[in-house]
């Protein structure tokens, strides 16, 4: 078990798949001289060179799209974009083509390839470099979305992308980045679709995913103090969503927070609230809350970005009202 | 692993090469014109978009490549398909909505796909396909397969930013494709002239220091001629060509097209152009092809689309517990 | 070789189109891909090609004629061919166009969901348990919904102790109500009412006759205005007919009454109407509904185009009604179509029934027994054998004044039976 940076797990995954196997490639803007612009494939280029580090132009739809062609022509690409915010550029690249291609052709042609884009506030990157669209993504049949959020996560989940058939969109907080945390040291994959319990609890269940995790667990430990157990899941895989472990821990504690960066109005806390009053009824104490981020495009001010992001405080004032 | 069949130029083509062009275009004529006439009879639903009138261009252009040359398209696909070989049945069915379809019912008239034939699919978002011919092609230069792309799509996609960023990173990256446009002069409905600032569309790719040319579209032997050129050089890892092939389409851009944005007269013009009837008459002259030899061959083709017909109207639907099959590789 | 040209589908919203011009007569010589004729679509005006050669033997229909897509409107075929089966006019449509497979897709399918984990796939609904235990489980803990919940601890009923009506046994809304009127009984709310009670289940006749009588209460203003005729004439009438005519079957005082509400609907038709959507839409057929007493309820079918048949007719027609009608066959234009009801309690023996509109129509009339009762003639006092019978009417269409002219020409008929007759 070594301590290590979630950049460092994504890059030690990225350099074992290029080991491995020669048909995997990496496309994107500046991931090579420059090494990534959050640094995840820093020293990549000078090991693998140029005909698999591919530094590429700044058109996001074409890459994206290279990309899913390279995988129909048998390779194994990755294809990072700078920030989600970017990937609306390439969107109609990953519906329209990604997502469909498989079912368009009836299982002629797969797609096997993995989409990494950085998500997430909190750098003061104002509207157009700070979104979390993960609801978006998950929302499209035909791809799969991860949202990773230890460094563990981040190197076995990354590994089960390379080894789908599948496209897969492959979601980073940039506030995790220099988060450090254990990796184990022997080979290991995360399943798609297995949330983690990460905190036990048994009075309210508070389920994250990527960065809001963090939140949710600040949350736990203001619950803590009024005596109140909160447990708390990190979702892993939006698409597919692990129903079974959500489902089990509201039956435990009657009651649920759904927790996330993205929009509130047609996002996927929506989605967690929907599935558990379809499944689990009968299990709550009351409505499912969600804390979200505020209905407003992500602002420059440190005061106001921190205002529009849910905070620990927040979550557990919310919890605390189902009581 | 790669087929290197001797391609030579036209003037050298033996007589029953020349003779498949013409059959192959025939083909398409006849199977577009019954298309026509089973959606008229409700047995095709959707969208139809026909290719009369284009048939130089496909037959012409998937002649020249090798058969296992990557092959993409938009989405007046059926004459791209049948030019590859694509079984007429196969692609009627699929324009019928039956399992027994190229897509086993999933795509209908606008995305058919037959890969073992290398025939990549026929989408339809406008240029979204060239992106993937980008991909292919970059896998293609990677495998070291000698394979090249032809990536086919119309005038109305030139002005898609897609299609800018593909020919510049294909340029970038010397990527072996042929960029093929089919200027028909209309994007759906709307003249060229209106809504393009530079009509000649060859000239664009010279904007990202592309081999260009302009191609008669409704010549299938220079077609053949321009192609074969370019593929050579293709091949040769010398980076992408593109091609205009200046064509007209017959018919409407879809079945419920009343084409009130050209005069008849236009399209009779371009109807004495007929790339089917200048080259049969080409080849009698040249002794090539009686009348005989060509109303037989006639009568072999009707019963060909014939049969077609009647495979994908005995065709079994495709059962309802098929429909979330595919979404994911794992599901099959 | 006879190839059929059809109104084409020329696009995926067309549905007809318009024939505005043959280019072609008939006899002439047709080559495949020639214009044959013109027709106009929602869209715009198009060509018609012929798909194969020959002789273009028969239109089928004129310029002008507007006609479903699909429908064959012209034959080419080789000059000996037989084509006489199209010019009778017997095959209309084409070769049926490919049906898309009717096949429903099996429900479970329909819920499969790629979102969500194969891992935890979702468990399947079970059945609605009919049990009447308590709805707790072994921790304790309660199922019900949180409108339940509210109403319980309104009212202080104890959860635990009631038995769940809903899905997987939830104790719902209906259950703590049910409580709290002792229609459950509860441990826990001693104050039930007193005696058996059973709550009886409706069945959806029931429950239809609820909804529709309780709307027709509910949204038409009803007025009411009773008669009493004078059956005299009729009773003798009757006897007569059944005595001398055979081919029909029996008529009953009833079919009179409504041979008699037919005719006097054609002069007052406001009668013969229905209420929908804020607009009266008057009827020209009289069809007259007889209520039929079954055993879960009550049902009224219609005497179609009454107006226009005989009282042996009627009697025929009301005959077949109540015997189809109690083997369930009858056919559903007898269900909707009615625009006048008479409902009939004679056999009863009660003076008269004031009876509730079957809405969309407008009207009803109750008739009760006809009795020998008392009357006072020309000063004397002497008997009748009297009706009473009772209009209502829906004070939305019709007023007191023009409803007691309609029932005093029904009593006209009945009490001149002779004009029954003709």
């Amino acid at each position: 078990m070594a301590e290590m940076s979630f950049r460092d797990a994504l890059r030690l995954t990225l350099r074992e798949e290029l080991l491995a196997d020669e048909k995997v490639i990496l496309m994107g803007e500046d991931i090579g001289a420059y090494g990534g612009s959050y640094s995840v494939t820093k020293g990549l280029l000078e090991e693998f060179g140029e005909e698999r580090i591919m530094d590429t132009p700044i058109s996001e739809s074409v890459v994206v799209g290279c990309g899913i062609g390279a995988a129909m022509g048998g390779l194994r690409p990755m294809v990072e974009l700078m920030t989600i915010n970017f990937s609306l550029l390439a969107f109609d690249q990953i519906v329209n083509n990604a997502a469909k291609l498989s079912y368009m052709s009836a299982g002629q042609i797969s797609v096997p390839m993995v989409i990494r884009m950085a998500s997430g506030a909190g750098s003061q990157l104002s509207s157009q470099h700070s979104h979390s669209l993960e609801g978006w993504y998950a929302h499209i049949p035909g791809i799969k979305v991860a949202v990773p959020y230890t460094p563990r996560d981040a190197r076995g989940l990354l590994k089960t992308a390379f080894d789908e058939q599948n496209p897969v969109i492959f979601i980073e907080h940039t506030a995790l980045y220099a988060r450090k945390g254990e990796v184990p040291d022997e080979d290991y994959a995360i399943p798609f679709g297995q949330a983690e319990v990460i905190r036990e609890g048994t009075d309210v269940t508070l389920i994250g995913y990527s960065g809001s995790v963090y939140q949710a667990l600040g949350a736990a430990d203001i619950l803590a103090e009024s005596g109140h157990q909160a447990e708390v899941i990190n979702l892993r895989t939006l698409r597919p969503l692990d129903v079974e472990t959500i489902i089990a821990s509201v039956s435990k504690t009657h009651r649920a927070v759904a927790v996330e960066d993205d929009w509130k109005f047609g996002g996927f806390a929506g989605e967690i609230a929907a599935i558990i009053m379809e499944e689990a009824f009968d299990e709550l104490d009351g409505p499912v809350a969600r804390v979200c981020g505020a209905d407003v495009p992500i602002p420059y001010a440190k005061a106001l970005e921190q205002a529009a992001l849910p905070s620990p405080q927040q979550i557990a004032d919310a919890a605390l009202a189902l009581f | 692993m790669t087929q290197l069949i001797d391609k030579p130029p036209a003037k050298e083509l033996p007589s029953d090469q020349l003779i498949e062009l013409l059959r192959k275009m025939m083909l398409i004529r006849r199977f577009e014109t019954k298309a026509a006439e089973m959606y008229t009879k409700q047995k095709i639903a959707g969208f139809l978009h026909l290719y009369n009138g284009e048939e130089a261009v496909a037959v012409g252009a998937i002649s020249a490549v090798n058969d296992d040359d990557h092959l993409l398209t938009h989405y007046r696909d059926h004459g791209h398909a049948l030019a590859r070989g694509v079984e007429p049945e196969r692609i009627m069915a699929e324009l019928f909505g039956k399992d027994t379809g190229v897509s086993r019912g999933r795509g209908g008239s606008m995305h058919l796909f037959d890969v073992e034939k290398s025939f990549m699919g026929g989408y339809a978002i406008v240029a979204g396909h060239l992106p993937l011919a980008c991909g292919i092609a970059l896998a293609n230069q990677r495998l070291k397969n000698n394979r090249i792309v032809l990536c086919i799509f119309g005038d109305g996609a030139v002005n898609e930013g897609e299609f800018h960023e593909a020919l510049n990173l294909a340029v970038v990256w010397k990527l072996p494709i042929i960029f093929m446009c089919e200027n028909n002069f209309y994007g759906m409905g709307t003249d060229i002239r209106r809504v393009s600032a530079v009509i000649e569309v060859y000239k664009r790719a010279a904007a990202y220091a592309m081999p260009s040319k302009q191609v008669d579209g409704m010549n299938v032997l220079e077609m053949y001629d321009e192609t074969l050129k370019a593929a050579e050089r293709v091949r040769a890892g010398e980076g992408p060509s593109f091609l205009e092939a200046i064509c007209f389409r017959f018919r409407g851009h879809s079945m419920s097209d009343p084409e009130f944005y050209r005069r008849k007269e236009e399209t009779q013009r371009w109807r004495e152009l007929d790339p089917i009837i200048t080259f049969r008459e080409k080849l009698t002259k040249d002794g090539i092809i009686d009348d005989d030899a060509f109303r037989s061959m006639e009568a072999e083709i009707e019963d060909v689309v014939n049969e077609a017909v009647r495979f994908a109207d005995e065709s079994p639907d495709p059962p309802p517990e098929a429909l979330f099959t595919h979404v994911y590789k794992e599901d099959a | 070789m006879i190839s059929e040209v059809v109104m084409p589908q020329m696009g995926a919203d067309m549905e007809e189109g318009t024939i505005i011009k043959w280019l072609k007569n008939e006899g002439d010589e047709v080559e495949r891909g020639e214009i044959i004729a013109e027709i106009e679509t929602d869209k715009a005006n198009v060509e018609i090609e012929a798909f194969d050669s020959g002789v273009f033997r028969k239109a089928l229909h004129a310029e002008g004629d507007t006609i479903d897509v699909g429908t064959i409107i012209a034959i080419i075929a080789a000059p000996d061919d037989d084509i006489s089966s199209y010019e009778n006019g017997a095959a209309k449509k084409a070769t049926a166009p490919a049906e898309a497979s009717k096949e429903e897709v099996p429900a479970d399918l329909k819920k499969q969901d790629h979102a969500t984990a194969s891992t935890t796939a979702a468990p399947a609904a079970e059945p609605v348990p009919q049990t009447l235990a308590p709805a707790a489980r072994q921790d304790g803990r309660v199922r019900a919904s949180p409108v339940a919940r509210k109403l319980a601890q309104d009212n202080n009923v104890d959860l635990a102790t009631l038995a769940g009506t809903g899905p997987d046994g939830r104790i719902v809304k209906r259950d703590v109500e049910a409580a709290l009127t002792g229609g459950v009984k509860s441990p826990a709310a001693p104050t039930a009412a007193p005696g058996t009670t059973t709550t009886v289940s409706m069945s959806k006749m029931r429950q239809t006759i609820a909804r529709r009588m309780a709307q027709s209460k509910r949204e038409a203003p009803h007025y009411y205005i009773t008669v009493d005729i004078d059956m005299t004439e009729a009773e003798s009438l009757r006897r007569q007919l059944n005595e001398a005519v055979e081919e029909y079957p029996r008529v009953s005082v009833n079919d009179m009454i409504v041979r008699a509400c037919a005719l006097a609907l054609q002069r007052h038709p406001m009668f013969n109407s229905w209420f929908i959507d804020e607009q009266v839409q008057q009827h020209a057929d009289i069809n007259v509904c007889i209520a039929i007493a079954l055993e879960d309820g009550l049902i009224a079918p219609a005497i179609l185009d009454a107006a226009n048949k005989n009282l042996g007719e009627i009697a025929d027609a009301s005959r077949s009604l109540g015997q189809r009608a109690k083997s369930g066959s009858l056919k559903a234009n007898e269900y909707t179509a009615g625009t006048f009801t008479v409902s009939n309690l004679g056999m009863f023996d009660v003076e008269t029934l004031v009876a509730i509109i079957q809405p969309p129509q407008t009207a009803i009339l109750g008739v009760g027994a006809v009795r020998e009762v008392p009357v006072a003639i020309d000063g004397n006092i002497g008997t009748a054998d009297l009706m009473k019978a009772a209009l209502s009417g829906d004070h939305r269409v019709t007023d007191g004044a023009q409803g007691a002219q309609f029932l005093n020409e029904i009593r006209r008929l009945l009490e001149s039976p002779a004009a029954l007759l003709v």
